[in-house]
């Protein structure tokens, strides 16, 4: 049963791939853009704390 | 009513209201496309279970394209009326394009070795598609390119207008070159020509693929935004 829908009468060498690479590529895609996110916030936080220190 | 949205800050008010909407929709309609189309949707009558591969492919495909048509609207909006934030958008629109470009090619060349007997050929619609590839890899390069931001800006808009022309020629190539890749069976005159049960699995992760870019290009545009204010902070820094 479950060996069956691995093996998609013989093309889930070619399907898995397909899904697998997709879902790879959007998440990476996605942690990426959230951590350059992330850092920009606390790179103009800790700016804006240093121009604070200044004045 | 485009400008009240196309201030900055009232940008980012919206738009942190916005992504979890998006972020949700992208996980429960996505959801629902892979259940339909792994388990629910039937194997094609020639293909057989390989057209599963389409619930990836045809997504990748349409959202190549229509990124690549947002981003010559926002540089076009950019260069004529110099708004900053249309800028913003075709800069955070190239990466998540080229994203989807490179899978419409890698899933097509899974799709095509089994239905084809190779993973790849030089015909109109998938030599079009490398095109765009390298339209966004361009774009990408010439954005990041110069010191001053403004003029890398000014370039790559360029570069995304004139590449424009590609858009058609891939939505065309299939009709006006006889070739391995087969025509279009959604969008066309006379409506699709899919049964249901393959056309909304189909469907929902074509949507589902069109509310992930608006999450992440969210994400982009709000770190690209943050972004110009360290420039400006730094530049006070050095002279204040």
């Amino acid at each position: 049963m479950i060996k069956d829908f691995i093996d998609m009468g013989g093309y889930g060498a070619y399907i898995w791939p397909s899904y697998g690479v997709t879902a790879v590529v959007m998440i990476v895609m996605l942690v990426t853009s959230l951590r350059g996110l992330r850092e920009n916030e606390a790179t103009l936080q800790s700016l804006e704390v240093s121009t604070e220190d200044k004045s | 009513m485009l400008h009240r949205f196309a201030n900055p800050t009232r940008f980012l008010r919206i738009a942190s209201v916005v992504q979890p909407w998006m972020a949700w929709a992208t996980v429960l309609l996505g959801g629902a496309g892979l259940y339909l189309g792994l388990f629910n949707s039937p194997a094609d009558y020639q293909q057989g279970n390989s057209v599963r591969i389409m619930y990836v492919h045809v997504p990748s495909a349409w959202m190549a394209m229509f990124c690549y048509s947002s981003m010559a609207i926002a540089a076009a909006v950019g260069l004529i009326w110099k708004h900053p934030l249309a800028d913003v958008a075709a800069k955070a629109t190239a990466p998540i394009g080229a994203c989807f470009t490179f899978l419409a090619l890698f899933t097509g060349s899974l799709w095509g070795k089994p239905m084809w007997g190779t993973w790849w050929v030089w015909d109109a619609r998938l030599t079009s598609m490398l095109v765009l590839l390298f339209l966004y890899l361009g774009y990408i390069a010439l954005v990041n390119a110069f010191d001053d931001p403004t003029r890398g800006t000014r370039a790559s808009s360029i570069l995304v207008l004139v590449g424009f022309i590609n858009v058609p020629i891939i939505k065309f190539s299939v009709d006006w070159w006889n070739t391995l890749h087969q025509p279009a069976s959604v969008i066309k005159m006379g409506g699709p020509s899919i049964d249901a049960s393959m056309l909304w699995p189909l469907l929902l992760m074509a949507v589902a693929f069109t509310t992930y870019y608006l999450w992440v290009l969210l994400i982009r545009i709000r770190a690209e935004i943050i972004g110009n204010k360290i420039r400006i902070a730094r530049l006070k820094q050095v002279h204040g």
